[in-house]
């Protein structure tokens, strides 16, 4: 994991994700899922880009089946956009970095 | 420097070409698109590539395809080319807004799922409904889920599932199956797998927040419609192949593949070659996009020495 891009866990969830104080873009991936490494250094690039603005991590689902669980993750990439806690939106697939930017700044 | 060849896409065609056309000291530019890789980045184990006995991964195959391309000198984008004018040389193409120009084009954008068509199966998308087993079939462990479709992609899903599902259903239109022998045999003997022949899905039911509930089913000869319980869907019904870009620019045939001249890569725009699985509606193999890249390369290479 890059100094950027956060490790978010079954464990960390609350305190890193839920409890933050800046928006926080969660992806949703496994080890075994092609588009997922397709998608991985546009993250990684978004997270530079939007640093101090919004928090970037991932989330393995092979050992966080909870928290795929408990927001509804039946597909991977997933990319959720959380503020507050709360699901602001979301993007299935490894879509193009534009349409991702595009969500960032909606709500920036 | 003015830029020699532009290859739109990277599956087995897009990388080969790249290859070759690399090899050949014309430094290509490959955008890779939103699927680097393309479709075998979707699949598992390819068992029918030459070279390869005990079978290998698709995503690796292809990360090794792109190794070697990028060995010689060719230089990968992982971008979505937005926009071409082929009307006048050097051609144009735009991605992430940005204007790129080349002697000539190699198409080789390839083909995606086809989808049933209805607005529930939209909605419902990454929520229970899903193109791609390999990619979702984790989340459906000791659930049941049906496949969509008759072919070498159904089976194969259909099989793959059972490593997850507890019941797999698959649900074919017509009496037989497209698929080859093999792929047939694999999934009627697995244990876990159903098969409900001449039915058709009219709507999937359920929402954003549980998922998929159910799908409602007819039966093409009684025209009887009958809800079946399950908590995923998986639709392998065939590709269509990503010629949107070029629609009324380059001639496509009745069903939207690339046109090419009788045994070339050449289309009706002198520069401008397809190989792969968006000028294939017969084929579609690995092997087979991987050599008509080769024959794109050796006719771009032809072609700029004219």
């Amino acid at each position: 994991m890059s100094d950027n891009v956060y490790e978010f866990t079954d464990q960390n969830f609350e305190t890193d994700v839920q409890e933050s104080d800046l928006p926080v873009l969660i992806d949703f991936w496994a080890v075994w899922c092609g588009p997922c490494k397709a998608i991985a250094p546009v993250l990684e690039e978004i997270a530079k880009e939007y640093k101090g603005k919004i928090k970037v991590g991932k989330v393995d689902v092979d050992k966080n089946q909870g928290t795929a669980s408990r927001y509804g993750v039946r597909s991977i990439p997933t990319l959720l956009l959380m503020k507050n806690g709360e699901i602001i939106n979301q993007l299935v697939g490894a879509v193009p970095k534009s349409n991702i930017t595009d969500i960032l700044d909606d709500i920036l | 420097m003015k830029r020699k060849v532009i290859i739109i896409g990277s599956g087995p065609a897009g990388l080969t070409a790249a290859i070759y056309s690399a090899r050949a000291n014309l430094s290509p530019l490959v955008f890779e698109g939103s699927q680097p890789g393309g479709q075998l980045t979707i699949t598992t184990d390819v068992e029918n590539y030459p070279g390869f006995p005990n079978g290998i991964m698709g995503p690796e195959m292809m990360e090794e395809f792109r190794k070697q391309a990028k060995r010689f000198g060719a230089e990968c984008l992982f971008q979505t080319v937005e926009k071409v004018d082929l009307s006048k040389k050097p051609f144009s193409v735009w991605s992430n807004g940005k204007k790129h120009t080349s002697e000539s084009i190699i198409i080789s954008t390839g083909a995606s799922a086809r989808l049933l068509g209805l607005d529930s199966e939209k909605e419902l998308m990454g929520h229970g409904v899903s193109a791609c087993a390999t990619c979702d079939g984790f989340f459906y462990k000791d659930k049941e889920v049906v496949v969509v479709g008759g072919g070498d992609s159904a089976m194969e899903e259909a099989t793959f599932l059972t490593k997850f599902a507890s019941k797999v259903t698959i649900i074919h239109r017509r009496e037989e199956f497209r698929a080859s022998k093999i792929m047939v045999d694999r999934a009627k003997n697995n244990s876990k797998i159903s098969i409900k022949y001449n039915y058709i899905v009219k709507n999937i039911l359920g929402n954003k927040n549980s998922g998929v509930e159910s799908i409602e089913i007819e039966n093409v000869i009684s025209k009887k419609t009958s809800i079946f319980k399950c908590d995923g869907v998986f639709i392998a019904i065939g590709h269509v192949p990503n010629t949107k870009l070029f629609n009324n620019i380059i001639h496509l045939d009745e069903n939207g593949y690339i046109k090419t001249l009788p045994d070339s890569t050449h289309t009706n725009i002198n520069g401008v070659f397809a190989c792969g699985d968006v000028q294939d509606s017969i084929y579609k193999q690995a092997v087979t996009a991987a050599g008509s890249g080769c024959m794109a390369a050796l006719d771009a290479e032809k072609w700029l020495e004219r």
